[in-house]
Protein backbone atom coordinates (compact mmCIF):
# COMPACT_ATOMS: atom_id res chain seq x y z
CA UNK A 1 0.00 0.00 0.00
CA UNK A 2 1.50 3.29 -1.04
CA UNK A 3 0.93 6.76 0.76
CA UNK A 4 -1.69 9.07 -0.59
CA UNK A 5 -1.07 12.31 -1.43
CA UNK A 6 -2.82 15.55 -0.52
CA UNK A 7 -3.53 17.78 -3.90
CA UNK A 8 -5.11 20.85 -4.45
CA UNK A 9 -5.90 21.83 -7.97
CA UNK A 10 -8.63 23.79 -9.82
CA UNK A 11 -11.10 21.74 -12.18
CA UNK A 12 -13.24 23.61 -14.74
CA UNK A 13 -12.68 26.83 -12.37
CA UNK A 14 -13.48 25.11 -8.99
CA UNK A 15 -11.40 24.14 -6.16
CA UNK A 16 -10.69 20.82 -5.46
CA UNK A 17 -9.06 19.28 -3.04
CA UNK A 18 -8.19 15.24 -2.25
CA UNK A 19 -5.99 12.52 -1.09
CA UNK A 20 -4.86 10.48 -4.11
CA UNK A 21 -3.14 7.46 -4.83
CA UNK A 22 0.60 8.43 -6.82
CA UNK A 23 -0.89 5.97 -9.33
CA UNK A 24 -4.08 7.73 -10.18
CA UNK A 25 -3.75 9.13 -14.24
CA UNK A 26 -5.13 12.79 -14.20
CA UNK A 27 -8.02 11.01 -16.81
CA UNK A 28 -9.36 8.33 -14.05
CA UNK A 29 -9.05 11.22 -11.19
CA UNK A 30 -11.40 13.71 -13.36
CA UNK A 31 -13.42 10.57 -14.37
CA UNK A 32 -13.97 8.36 -10.94
CA UNK A 33 -13.01 10.97 -8.31
CA UNK A 34 -14.87 14.05 -9.58
CA UNK A 35 -17.62 12.39 -12.23
CA UNK A 36 -16.83 14.23 -14.72
CA UNK A 37 -16.87 11.10 -17.58
CA UNK A 38 -16.48 13.29 -20.37
CA UNK A 39 -12.97 12.68 -21.11
CA UNK A 40 -13.13 9.12 -22.20
CA UNK A 41 -10.63 6.24 -22.06
CA UNK A 42 -9.81 4.65 -24.79
CA UNK A 43 -6.13 3.15 -25.22
CA UNK A 44 -4.28 4.04 -21.75
CA UNK A 45 -0.83 4.70 -23.63
CA UNK A 46 -1.30 7.92 -25.46
CA UNK A 47 -1.63 6.73 -28.73
CA UNK A 48 -6.05 7.53 -29.40
CA UNK A 49 -6.42 10.74 -27.79
CA UNK A 50 -9.73 10.02 -26.03
CA UNK A 51 -8.28 11.50 -22.98
CA UNK A 52 -7.20 14.89 -23.88
CA UNK A 53 -7.74 17.20 -20.93
CA UNK A 54 -6.27 20.83 -20.82
CA UNK A 55 -3.52 21.02 -18.25
CA UNK A 56 -2.52 24.99 -17.75
CA UNK A 57 -4.54 25.67 -20.85
CA UNK A 58 -2.59 23.19 -22.82
CA UNK A 59 -3.77 20.08 -23.78
CA UNK A 60 -2.35 17.14 -22.77
CA UNK A 61 -3.23 13.17 -22.53
CA UNK A 62 -4.89 12.50 -19.67
CA UNK A 63 -3.88 8.89 -19.68
CA UNK A 64 0.11 9.95 -19.69
CA UNK A 65 -0.26 12.47 -16.75
CA UNK A 66 -0.42 11.55 -13.21
CA UNK A 67 -3.52 12.99 -10.77
CA UNK A 68 -0.39 14.17 -8.31
CA UNK A 69 0.69 16.51 -11.11
CA UNK A 70 -2.24 18.52 -11.20
CA UNK A 71 -0.86 19.63 -7.96
CA UNK A 72 -1.03 23.76 -7.85
CA UNK A 73 -2.04 23.80 -11.86
CA UNK A 74 -5.19 24.43 -13.39
CA UNK A 75 -7.18 21.26 -15.41
CA UNK A 76 -10.10 22.26 -17.89
CA UNK A 77 -12.20 19.15 -19.03
CA UNK A 78 -15.06 18.74 -21.79
CA UNK A 79 -17.95 19.58 -19.28
CA UNK A 80 -16.01 23.07 -18.34
CA UNK A 81 -15.57 23.80 -21.71
CA UNK A 82 -19.13 23.04 -22.64
CA UNK A 83 -20.38 24.85 -19.59
CA UNK A 84 -18.30 28.05 -20.59
CA UNK A 85 -19.86 28.38 -24.19
CA UNK A 86 -16.72 28.88 -25.64
CA UNK A 87 -16.93 26.01 -28.03
CA UNK A 88 -20.62 25.74 -28.53
CA UNK A 89 -20.19 26.87 -32.11
CA UNK A 90 -17.77 23.84 -32.58
CA UNK A 91 -19.97 21.55 -31.09
CA UNK A 92 -22.90 23.00 -33.48
CA UNK A 93 -21.07 22.17 -36.66
CA UNK A 94 -19.82 18.75 -35.14
CA UNK A 95 -23.40 18.47 -34.57
CA UNK A 96 -24.59 19.73 -37.86
CA UNK A 97 -22.59 17.64 -40.11
CA UNK A 98 -22.72 14.19 -37.68
CA UNK A 99 -18.90 14.39 -37.18
CA UNK A 100 -19.82 13.30 -33.79
CA UNK A 101 -21.19 9.29 -34.52
CA UNK A 102 -20.61 6.82 -31.72
CA UNK A 103 -18.75 9.61 -29.45
CA UNK A 104 -16.08 8.23 -27.81
CA UNK A 105 -13.53 10.14 -29.62
CA UNK A 106 -15.42 13.18 -29.98
CA UNK A 107 -14.20 15.12 -26.41
CA UNK A 108 -10.94 14.63 -27.58
CA UNK A 109 -11.71 15.87 -30.85
CA UNK A 110 -13.25 18.86 -29.41
CA UNK A 111 -10.51 20.22 -27.53
CA UNK A 112 -7.73 19.45 -29.96
CA UNK A 113 -9.59 21.33 -32.71
CA UNK A 114 -10.24 24.15 -30.28
CA UNK A 115 -6.38 24.16 -29.72
CA UNK A 116 -6.14 24.15 -33.30
CA UNK A 117 -8.14 27.41 -34.11
CA UNK A 118 -6.71 29.13 -30.93
CA UNK A 119 -3.43 28.81 -32.39
CA UNK A 120 -4.46 29.21 -36.47
CA UNK A 121 -7.56 30.81 -37.49
CA UNK A 122 -7.66 29.73 -41.31
CA UNK A 123 -6.23 26.22 -41.21
CA UNK A 124 -6.02 23.78 -44.44
CA UNK A 125 -7.21 20.79 -44.72
CA UNK A 126 -4.15 18.94 -44.69
CA UNK A 127 -3.00 21.34 -41.20
CA UNK A 128 -6.17 20.09 -40.00
CA UNK A 129 -5.71 16.52 -40.34
CA UNK A 130 -1.70 16.98 -38.80
CA UNK A 131 -3.02 18.44 -36.09
CA UNK A 132 -5.92 15.79 -35.45
CA UNK A 133 -3.47 13.01 -36.12
CA UNK A 134 -2.83 12.10 -32.65
CA UNK A 135 -6.73 11.74 -32.35
CA UNK A 136 -8.29 8.65 -33.45
CA UNK A 137 -12.07 8.02 -34.99
CA UNK A 138 -13.09 4.45 -35.85
CA UNK A 139 -16.53 6.02 -37.24
CA UNK A 140 -16.13 8.93 -39.41
CA UNK A 141 -13.29 8.55 -41.63
CA UNK A 142 -12.32 11.92 -40.42
CA UNK A 143 -13.84 13.51 -43.09
CA UNK A 144 -17.20 15.00 -41.39
CA UNK A 145 -14.56 16.21 -38.46
CA UNK A 146 -12.47 17.79 -41.08
CA UNK A 147 -15.48 19.67 -42.41
CA UNK A 148 -16.84 20.64 -39.24
CA UNK A 149 -13.40 22.56 -38.26
CA UNK A 150 -13.26 24.05 -41.29
CA UNK A 151 -16.91 25.12 -41.37
CA UNK A 152 -16.38 26.71 -37.51
CA UNK A 153 -12.96 28.27 -39.03
CA UNK A 154 -14.61 29.65 -41.70
CA UNK A 155 -17.68 31.24 -39.60
CA UNK A 156 -15.38 32.64 -36.81
CA UNK A 157 -12.93 34.46 -39.20
CA UNK A 158 -16.80 35.96 -40.55
CA UNK A 159 -17.37 36.24 -37.24
CA UNK A 160 -20.98 35.23 -37.44
CA UNK B 1 -4.36 -1.49 -17.73
CA UNK B 2 -3.15 0.85 -14.76
CA UNK B 3 0.37 0.72 -13.08
CA UNK B 4 1.70 -1.21 -10.19
CA UNK B 5 1.88 0.89 -6.88
CA UNK B 6 4.48 3.30 -6.58
CA UNK B 7 5.93 6.16 -4.03
CA UNK B 8 5.83 9.50 -5.12
CA UNK B 9 8.68 12.11 -4.53
CA UNK B 10 9.00 15.68 -5.95
CA UNK B 11 12.09 17.14 -5.30
CA UNK B 12 13.00 20.59 -5.31
CA UNK B 13 16.35 20.76 -5.81
CA UNK B 14 18.98 18.85 -8.12
CA UNK B 15 20.60 17.79 -5.16
CA UNK B 16 17.65 16.08 -3.81
CA UNK B 17 16.75 14.19 -7.01
CA UNK B 18 20.27 13.08 -7.07
CA UNK B 19 19.73 12.06 -3.69
CA UNK B 20 17.03 10.20 -3.87
CA UNK B 21 18.63 8.03 -7.60
CA UNK B 22 21.35 7.15 -5.01
CA UNK B 23 18.97 6.11 -1.91
CA UNK B 24 16.68 3.96 -4.65
CA UNK B 25 19.75 2.07 -5.82
CA UNK B 26 18.15 1.26 -9.06
CA UNK B 27 14.35 1.09 -8.34
CA UNK B 28 13.46 4.78 -9.30
CA UNK B 29 12.09 6.17 -12.51
CA UNK B 30 12.57 9.54 -13.18
CA UNK B 31 9.59 11.16 -14.64
CA UNK B 32 9.69 14.46 -17.19
CA UNK B 33 7.28 14.48 -19.20
CA UNK B 34 6.09 10.92 -18.82
CA UNK B 35 5.01 10.83 -22.59
CA UNK B 36 7.10 7.40 -22.63
CA UNK B 37 7.25 5.91 -19.12
CA UNK B 38 3.52 6.22 -18.67
CA UNK B 39 2.72 4.16 -21.15
CA UNK B 40 5.45 1.25 -20.11
CA UNK B 41 4.15 1.87 -16.56
CA UNK B 42 0.46 1.40 -17.45
CA UNK B 43 1.03 -1.63 -19.81
CA UNK B 44 3.29 -2.66 -16.47
CA UNK B 45 6.40 -3.11 -18.90
CA UNK B 46 7.88 -1.58 -15.85
CA UNK B 47 7.21 -1.46 -12.01
CA UNK B 48 9.72 1.34 -10.38
CA UNK B 49 8.83 1.19 -6.41
CA UNK B 50 9.26 5.05 -6.92
CA UNK B 51 8.31 7.95 -9.52
CA UNK B 52 11.15 10.57 -9.00
CA UNK B 53 9.33 13.75 -10.99
CA UNK B 54 11.62 16.24 -11.34
CA UNK B 55 8.93 19.03 -13.55
CA UNK B 56 9.79 21.44 -10.51
CA UNK B 57 13.19 21.52 -11.02
CA UNK B 58 12.78 25.02 -12.96
CA UNK B 59 16.78 25.06 -13.24
CA UNK B 60 16.78 22.20 -15.89
CA UNK B 61 14.12 24.31 -17.79
CA UNK B 62 14.81 26.58 -20.98
CA UNK B 63 16.95 27.53 -23.69
CA UNK B 64 19.79 29.72 -23.92
CA UNK B 65 23.13 30.39 -25.86
CA UNK B 66 26.57 30.98 -24.05
CA UNK B 67 29.40 29.98 -24.82
CA UNK B 68 29.45 29.66 -28.38
CA UNK B 69 26.88 26.63 -27.92
CA UNK B 70 22.96 26.38 -27.98
CA UNK B 71 21.70 25.19 -24.58
CA UNK B 72 18.36 23.04 -24.02
CA UNK B 73 17.81 21.94 -20.70
CA UNK B 74 16.61 18.66 -20.41
CA UNK B 75 13.32 19.75 -19.20
CA UNK B 76 12.55 22.21 -21.84
CA UNK B 77 9.02 20.87 -22.95
CA UNK B 78 9.04 19.75 -27.16
CA UNK B 79 6.20 22.58 -27.70
CA UNK B 80 8.67 25.15 -26.51
CA UNK B 81 11.41 24.16 -28.66
CA UNK B 82 9.21 23.79 -31.53
CA UNK B 83 8.84 27.43 -31.26
CA UNK B 84 11.70 29.20 -30.00
CA UNK B 85 13.10 31.55 -32.25
CA UNK B 86 16.69 30.64 -30.20
CA UNK B 87 16.78 27.18 -31.52
CA UNK B 88 15.13 27.95 -35.19
CA UNK B 89 18.45 30.27 -36.10
CA UNK B 90 21.43 28.38 -33.80
CA UNK B 91 20.21 24.59 -34.56
CA UNK B 92 17.66 24.75 -36.99
CA UNK B 93 17.80 20.69 -37.81
CA UNK B 94 16.05 20.79 -35.00
CA UNK B 95 13.45 22.92 -35.66
CA UNK B 96 13.00 21.05 -38.73
CA UNK B 97 12.77 17.69 -36.90
CA UNK B 98 10.12 19.04 -33.68
CA UNK B 99 7.00 18.37 -35.76
CA UNK B 100 7.30 15.19 -36.53
CA UNK B 101 7.42 14.22 -32.87
CA UNK B 102 4.71 12.45 -31.99
CA UNK B 103 1.50 14.78 -31.71
CA UNK B 104 0.43 18.53 -30.39
CA UNK B 105 -0.91 17.02 -27.15
CA UNK B 106 2.08 14.98 -26.71
CA UNK B 107 4.37 17.77 -27.01
CA UNK B 108 3.17 19.80 -24.70
CA UNK B 109 4.33 18.14 -22.07
CA UNK B 110 7.02 15.83 -23.68
CA UNK B 111 10.39 16.70 -23.06
CA UNK B 112 13.82 17.21 -24.67
CA UNK B 113 15.92 15.55 -22.37
CA UNK B 114 13.57 12.94 -22.12
CA UNK B 115 13.78 11.37 -25.43
CA UNK B 116 17.70 11.79 -25.32
CA UNK B 117 17.77 9.49 -22.01
CA UNK B 118 15.21 7.12 -23.12
CA UNK B 119 17.07 6.79 -26.44
CA UNK B 120 14.09 4.93 -28.61
CA UNK B 121 15.69 3.58 -31.58
CA UNK B 122 13.13 5.49 -33.98
CA UNK B 123 13.17 9.05 -32.00
CA UNK B 124 14.65 11.85 -34.36
CA UNK B 125 16.55 13.83 -31.51
CA UNK B 126 19.16 11.38 -30.64
CA UNK B 127 19.83 11.08 -34.44
CA UNK B 128 19.54 14.84 -34.75
CA UNK B 129 22.17 15.36 -31.80
CA UNK B 130 24.46 13.38 -33.35
CA UNK B 131 24.33 15.02 -36.51
CA UNK B 132 25.44 18.44 -35.21
CA UNK B 133 27.64 16.63 -32.75
CA UNK B 134 26.17 18.09 -29.78
CA UNK B 135 27.34 17.50 -26.14
CA UNK B 136 24.72 15.87 -23.24
CA UNK B 137 25.76 17.35 -19.47
CA UNK B 138 24.84 14.66 -17.14
CA UNK B 139 24.64 15.56 -13.10
CA UNK B 140 25.75 13.26 -10.68
CA UNK B 141 26.26 13.43 -6.99
CA UNK B 142 30.05 14.12 -7.66
CA UNK B 143 29.21 17.03 -10.30
CA UNK B 144 28.81 17.54 -13.97
CA UNK B 145 30.15 15.56 -16.91
CA UNK B 146 29.66 16.23 -20.58
CA UNK B 147 29.78 13.25 -23.36
CA UNK B 148 29.90 13.46 -26.90
CA UNK B 149 26.26 12.25 -28.69
CA UNK B 150 27.79 9.81 -30.41
CA UNK B 151 29.72 8.55 -27.40
CA UNK B 152 25.88 8.94 -25.87
CA UNK B 153 23.86 6.10 -27.46
CA UNK B 154 25.11 2.60 -26.79
CA UNK B 155 22.66 0.40 -27.89
CA UNK B 156 18.69 -0.35 -28.09
CA UNK B 157 16.90 1.87 -24.93
CA UNK B 158 20.42 1.83 -23.69
CA UNK B 159 22.82 5.11 -23.03
CA UNK B 160 25.61 6.00 -21.38
CA UNK B 161 23.51 7.42 -18.02
CA UNK B 162 24.20 5.31 -15.03
CA UNK B 163 21.19 4.52 -12.83
CA UNK B 164 22.40 7.30 -10.28
CA UNK B 165 22.77 10.30 -13.03
CA UNK B 166 20.79 12.75 -14.32
CA UNK B 167 20.66 14.15 -17.81
CA UNK B 168 20.31 17.82 -17.06
CA UNK B 169 21.20 19.30 -20.77
CA UNK B 170 21.88 19.51 -23.80
CA UNK B 171 24.78 21.85 -26.25
CA UNK B 172 24.48 22.02 -29.49
CA UNK B 173 27.48 23.94 -31.67
CA UNK B 174 26.14 27.24 -32.88
CA UNK B 175 25.07 26.67 -36.70
CA UNK B 176 28.09 27.85 -38.50
CA UNK B 177 28.18 30.13 -41.59
CA UNK B 178 27.70 28.61 -44.82
CA UNK B 179 26.10 25.13 -43.24
CA UNK B 180 23.24 23.56 -43.75
CA UNK B 181 21.24 21.62 -42.41
CA UNK B 182 18.18 18.83 -43.99
CA UNK B 183 15.17 16.46 -42.08
CA UNK B 184 13.43 13.65 -43.51
CA UNK B 185 11.57 11.17 -42.22
CA UNK B 186 8.93 7.89 -43.47
CA UNK B 187 5.81 7.32 -41.31
CA UNK B 188 2.73 5.78 -41.90
CA UNK B 189 1.05 8.36 -40.63
CA UNK B 190 1.88 11.60 -39.40
CA UNK B 191 4.12 11.60 -35.99
CA UNK B 192 3.97 7.77 -35.61
CA UNK B 193 7.36 6.36 -35.29
CA UNK B 194 9.44 6.43 -38.25
CA UNK B 195 10.02 3.50 -40.49
CA UNK B 196 13.31 5.14 -41.50
CA UNK B 197 14.26 8.81 -40.74
CA UNK B 198 17.59 11.12 -41.64
CA UNK B 199 18.99 14.05 -39.94
CA UNK B 200 22.09 15.58 -41.81
CA UNK B 201 24.15 18.96 -41.42
CA UNK B 202 26.74 19.60 -43.96
CA UNK B 203 28.62 23.08 -44.87
CA UNK B 204 27.38 23.76 -48.83
CA UNK B 205 29.40 25.55 -51.60
CA UNK B 206 27.12 26.09 -54.44
CA UNK B 207 26.62 22.38 -55.10
CA UNK B 208 29.70 21.11 -53.61
CA UNK B 209 28.82 19.69 -50.38
CA UNK B 210 31.75 19.51 -47.25
CA UNK B 211 31.91 18.00 -43.31
CA UNK B 212 28.75 16.40 -44.27
CA UNK B 213 26.82 14.27 -41.68
CA UNK B 214 24.16 12.19 -41.90
CA UNK B 215 22.32 10.88 -38.84
CA UNK B 216 20.01 7.48 -39.33
CA UNK B 217 17.16 6.64 -37.58
CA UNK B 218 14.60 3.63 -37.15
CA UNK B 219 17.67 1.56 -38.65
CA UNK B 220 19.21 -0.20 -35.95
CA UNK B 221 19.79 0.14 -32.21
CA UNK B 222 21.23 3.31 -31.58
CA UNK B 223 21.30 6.89 -34.39
CA UNK B 224 23.86 5.71 -37.03
CA UNK B 225 26.18 8.19 -38.29
CA UNK B 226 27.11 6.80 -42.23
CA UNK B 227 30.82 8.34 -41.80
CA UNK B 228 31.87 5.95 -45.14
CA UNK B 229 28.90 7.08 -47.21
CA UNK B 230 29.49 11.04 -46.24
CA UNK B 231 33.94 10.50 -46.97
CA UNK B 232 32.74 8.94 -50.13
CA UNK B 233 30.61 12.99 -51.24
CA UNK B 234 32.59 14.79 -49.43
CA UNK B 235 34.52 17.63 -51.08
CA UNK B 236 32.17 16.73 -54.40
CA UNK B 237 29.65 18.10 -56.44
CA UNK B 238 26.38 16.62 -55.33
CA UNK B 239 24.63 15.20 -58.79
CA UNK B 240 23.11 12.01 -59.73
CA UNK B 241 26.37 9.79 -60.31
CA UNK B 242 27.92 11.02 -56.83
CA UNK B 243 24.19 10.19 -55.24
CA UNK B 244 24.53 6.83 -56.31
CA UNK B 245 27.81 6.06 -55.21
CA UNK B 246 26.91 7.35 -51.93
CA UNK B 247 23.59 5.36 -52.02
CA UNK B 248 26.20 2.08 -52.77
CA UNK B 249 28.44 3.10 -49.69
CA UNK B 250 25.63 2.95 -47.21
CA UNK B 251 25.65 -0.72 -48.05
CA UNK B 252 29.09 -0.92 -45.80
CA UNK B 253 27.37 1.90 -43.24
CA UNK B 254 24.14 0.51 -42.48
CA UNK B 255 23.05 -2.49 -40.93
CA UNK B 256 19.16 -2.60 -40.55
CA UNK B 257 16.93 -4.48 -38.08
CA UNK B 258 13.50 -5.58 -38.89
CA UNK B 259 10.97 -4.39 -36.78
CA UNK B 260 7.07 -3.99 -36.23
CA UNK B 261 6.98 -1.62 -39.47
CA UNK B 262 9.29 -3.30 -42.18
CA UNK B 263 11.91 -5.50 -42.93
CA UNK B 264 15.75 -4.72 -42.70
CA UNK B 265 16.04 -4.63 -46.37
CA UNK B 266 12.94 -2.31 -47.17
CA UNK B 267 15.01 0.17 -44.66
CA UNK B 268 17.91 0.19 -46.72
CA UNK B 269 15.86 0.94 -49.63
CA UNK B 270 14.56 3.85 -47.52
CA UNK B 271 17.61 4.73 -46.38
CA UNK B 272 18.83 5.31 -49.80
CA UNK B 273 16.07 6.79 -51.12
CA UNK B 274 15.87 9.33 -48.05
CA UNK B 275 19.86 9.95 -48.79
CA UNK B 276 19.24 11.25 -52.50
CA UNK B 277 16.19 13.68 -51.30
CA UNK B 278 18.72 14.99 -48.16
CA UNK B 279 21.18 15.83 -50.39
CA UNK B 280 19.05 17.84 -53.03
CA UNK B 281 17.56 19.46 -50.55
CA UNK B 282 20.81 20.74 -49.20
CA UNK B 283 22.18 22.18 -52.59
CA UNK B 284 18.28 24.03 -52.97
Amino acid sequence: MTNHIQINTTVNGENVSRLVEPRTSLVDFVRYELSLTGSHVGCEHGICGACTIKVNGEITRGCLMLAVQADGGTVETIEGLSETGEIADLQDAFLNRNAGQCGACTPGMLLTADALLKTNSSPTRSEIREFLSGNYCRCTGYEAIVDAIEVTATNRRKGS
Amino acid sequence: MKPSPFEYARPSSLDEALGLLVSSNGNASILAGGQSLMPTLNMRLSSPSLLIDINNLAELDGIKVAGGSLRIGALTRHSSVEGSKEVAQHAPLITMAMPHIAHPAIRNRGTFGGSIALADPAAELPACLCALNADIEIANTNGRRKIAASDFFKDLYETDLADDELLTAVEVPLNAEGYKSAFQELARRHGDYAMTGLAAHAKIEGNIVSDLRLAFFAISGTPVLATKAAAAISGKEVNDEAISIVQKTLEEDLEPFDDLHCSAKTKLIYAKELSSRILKVLIT
